[in-house]
Order: C-alpha cells, then sequence, then structure tokens
C-alpha cells in the first residue's frame, strides 16, 4: 500500500501582509476585504528627515518643499515593502539590499527617493510607452 | 503588458457578448539601478533653463495655438515665460508636463492650467471653473478669486488661491494641497479621496460631504458639516506643517495656526462593496 502523504505543515503561520502590524484590522474582518493601504495616507512629512538626494530633487524642480511627494508613502505589495508609482500605475517592491528603518517617515523619504530615481530611470514604462504613442 | 487572449464563451454575459476576451499576465518586472538615475530629468521632456526669459503675447491666439507656443518655446530652452493679454481665454496653460516658471499677466477663462505635471505658474487675475484640474505636480498660485470646481481630481502639487473660491473646492481630490487665503462656497472637499485643503477664511455648507479620506483645516467659520465629516485634533506636527505651508503660500504669515479646525472622514462610507449585499436584502 502506498504510504499516505503527509500534508507539510508549517509551523510559522503565514501572515500576508501590514508593516508593524500583523493581523487585520478590525475593519478589514468586518468588510472582509483587505484594505490596500498599509499606511495612514494623512500622514504629513517630517522634514527633518529628508534625504540629501530629494533636497537637489527639490532645488532642480524649482519647488519649496516636497510637493508632490508629500503624498508617497512606503506601503506592501505581495509581502515586500512597495512604493506605488502612479505613471506606471502599479507597485515597485524596494530591494532586498536597502535595509529600512523603523519608523515610517524614514521609510517615507526612503519610498520617495527610490520612486523619483525610477521615473527618472530609462527603463521606466512610460520610456516604452511615449516612444510609441506620443503625439507631440 | 497584459495578453490579450480569447477565450471559449462560457457564462451567460460572454454568450451574450458582453465579453470574450480575458487579460492575463498583467504583472511586468522591470528592474533598474537606483545609481544609474541622478539626472534630474524625465524621459520626454525639455531641458529648460530657470534664467533663460521670454514674453508671449496671446492677444490675438486661440488657446491651442498659444499652448503650442509655450510648448516650442520650452523646446528652446525657455524655463521663465510671461504670457501677456490672456484676456479670459478658455484652457490656456494646459497640458504642461515640464518644470517651468509661467507667469500669466491677467485672467483665465475655464480649465486653465488642466493636467499639469511639474511647473510653478503666477496667476496676476482672477480664474474661471475647474482651474488647475487634475494637477499632478507643481505649483499654481492665483493672486485673486477662484470660479467652483478649483483644483478638481487633482493629484499632487500646491494650489494657492490669495483670494476666496467657489463651490465644490477640490471636489474628488486624490492627493496634492489645496490653500485658500479667503472664504470657500458650499460642497468643499466634495467626496476627496486624499489630500489636504486648507482654508483660512469661512466655508460654505456641507463640508467635506461624502469624503473617503484626506484632511481639511478651517480657520474661519464652517456652514455645515457633509455626510462622514468628523472633527479631528490638531496636533503639533499639524500645525508645523501648515506653518509650512503657509510660507510655501506666501499667505497668512500672522494667522495662528493653532486655532484652526481640523475636518477628516469618518470613514463609515468606506470599502461597501461587501456590504453591498447585506443592504440590498435589507431593501428587499
Amino acid at each position: 500500500m502506498a504510504k499516505k502523504k503527509g500534508k507539510k505543515t508549517s509551523s510559522k503561520k503565514q501572515v500576508r501582509g501590514q508593516l508593524g502590524k500583523k493581523k487585520e484590522t478590525a475593519r478589514e474582518k468586518m468588510i472582509g476585504q483587505t484594505i490596500g493601504y498599509r499606511y495612514d495616507v494623512n500622514l504629513l512629512p517630517d522634514y527633518k528627515k529628508i534625504t540629501p538626494f530629494l533636497k537637489k530633487y527639490i532645488e532642480a524642480m524649482g519647488w519649496d518643499d516636497l510637493n508632490w511627494l508629500e503624498d508617497v508613502h512606503m506601503g506592501y505589495e505581495d509581502d515586500r515593502p512597495a512604493v506605488f508609482c502612479r505613471n506606471a500605475n502599479g507597485w515597485v517592491t524596494i530591494p532586498k539590499s536597502i535595509k529600512l528603518p523603523n519608523n515610517q517617515q524614514d521609510r517615507d523619504m526612503i519610498a520617495r527617493e527610490l520612486l523619483v530615481k525610477f521615473q527618472m530611470s530609462p527603463k521606466h514604462p512610460l520610456v516604452d510607452l511615449k516612444k510609441a504613442y506620443l503625439k507631440f | 503588458m497584459a495578453n490579450i487572449k480569447t477565450i471559449d464563451k462560457k457564462s451567460k454575459a460572454q454568450s451574450m457578448g458582453m465579453h470574450t476576451e480575458v487579460l492575463t499576465g498583467r504583472t511586468q518586472q522591470k528592474f533598474f539601478n537606483p545609481d544609474e538615475a541622478e539626472n534630474f530629468y524625465y524621459f520626454g521632456t525639455y531641458d529648460v533653463d530657470f534664467n533663460k526669459r521670454t514674453d508671449l503675447d496671446v492677444m490675438n491666439m486661440s488657446a491651442p495655438e498659444a499652448n503650442k507656443e509655450i510648448d516650442n518655446l520650452m523646446s528652446q530652452g525657455y524655463g521663465t515665460i510671461v504670457i501677456k493679454n490672456p484676456q479670459g481665454k478658455h484652457s490656456l496653460g494646459v497640458g504642461i508636463l515640464n518644470k517651468l516658471n509661467l507667469i500669466f499677466e491677467g485672467s483665465l477663462g475655464y480649465f486653465g492650467m488642466g493636467s499639469c505635471d511639474g511647473p510653478i505658474v503666477r496667476i496676476n487675475g482672477r480664474v474661471g471653473w475647474s482651474c488647475a484640474e487634475n494637477l499632478m505636480a507643481g505649483k499654481v498660485v492665483i493672486e485673486k478669486n477662484a470660479g467652483s470646481c478649483f483644483g478638481a481630481a487633482i493629484r499632487g502639487g500646491d494650489l494657492i488661491c490669495k483670494g476666496s473660491v467657489g463651490a465644490r473646492t477640490g471636489i474628488d481630490m486624490k492627493g496634492g494641497t489645496i490653500i485658500i487665503g479667503g472664504d470657500a462656497g458650499a460642497f468643499t472637499g466634495f467626496m476627496m479621496q486624499r489630500g489636504r485643503i486648507i482654508i483660512l477664511g469661512d466655508v460654505g455648507i456641507n463640508l467635506g460631504d461624502s469624503m473617503y479620506d484626506g484632511t481639511i483645516f478651517v480657520g474661519g467659520e464652517i456652514g455645515s458639516y457633509g455626510s462622514d465629516a468628523v472633527d479631528a485634533e490638531l496636533t503639533s506636527s499639524d500645525q508645523n506643517w501648515l506653518r509650512r505651508k503657509l510660507k510655501v503660500a506666501e499667505i497668512g504669515d500672522d494667522f495662528d495656526v493653532s486655532k484652526m479646525k481640523k475636518i477628516v472622514a469618518g470613514k463609515k462610507l468606506w470599502n461597501y462593496d461587501n456590504l453591498e449585499p447585506t443592504e440590498k436584502k435589507g431593501a428587499i
């Protein structure tokens, strides 16, 4: 008789989700679906944490502050830290080589810096789209 | 890119011809090195110099002609453009996806500065409906008053009106900051989903009606609260940010931000998709 294969059970309970929090929020339980945000969308930036790259970017653009980047936060996609790129309409996952700090403000600054670099990169998806479809 | 794949007809809806194809493989992997891009230049934009300045008289031009000429000047590297005689024309300055210093010497009509991404704009007059609609990034300053739907559906950037604005300011906004030096009309922040509105004066009825998220700061009197708009505590972080932002907006130097009211979403309207069947049952 063939030996019945035992179903492997992981001792660790798989957790999907969420920086800092491991369980679903009460609201998520109630509505039965995951709330996409894994951060406080209303969190105001702490300008003491701004990185040298972002300072240079602000100066180059001629702005007084982070401007549109104030709405950029480090989120979570498929169990990995990520930042949402509105131009590509997708999440950009953070490389594993980058060690993330413990607080959201520092994480947000890293997310902003990476997002700007991604959008300026010749490998950004919009580069191909613009080449194909740009009208004027 | 997503692959389009034809599938056999299966469901009733499909047999009725409502959808015969399915999108698969939407995930795409793009790799980049964070060190490769420190050029402060977006692909497809013009490399302009803020110190290179020119004037453009649009009195005898239509709005499309004026907008094309602005684009042409940017392609020549002009980083500061002064528009003379805008004479309340509609749709001036739309679709600028570039860093640029743009100054209007006069007033704009409807939909001025719509769908922009990056420019710094100063309008030395008034603006009509839906100014800076869908703004993605940059700064737009209006020296006088603005019409209704000011900053409709903006996604980012700073939109500043030193005077008063009409109804439905920041309707459906999804990011960015709207700053108003005077008063605002009814339904301010209607259905806003993210972002911040600062009003130093009074605001009309139904403030923040059906707002999903975001924050509204009010310095004066509130006509009435809209559905799901509730008060929240003004923190020291809020106050520091407000002082910084008012400095950026060049208004309210001596304004006492500690007395401002903070309004947020009660979040009772959130994610009702799964609750809907229950509500339907109740209705039947």
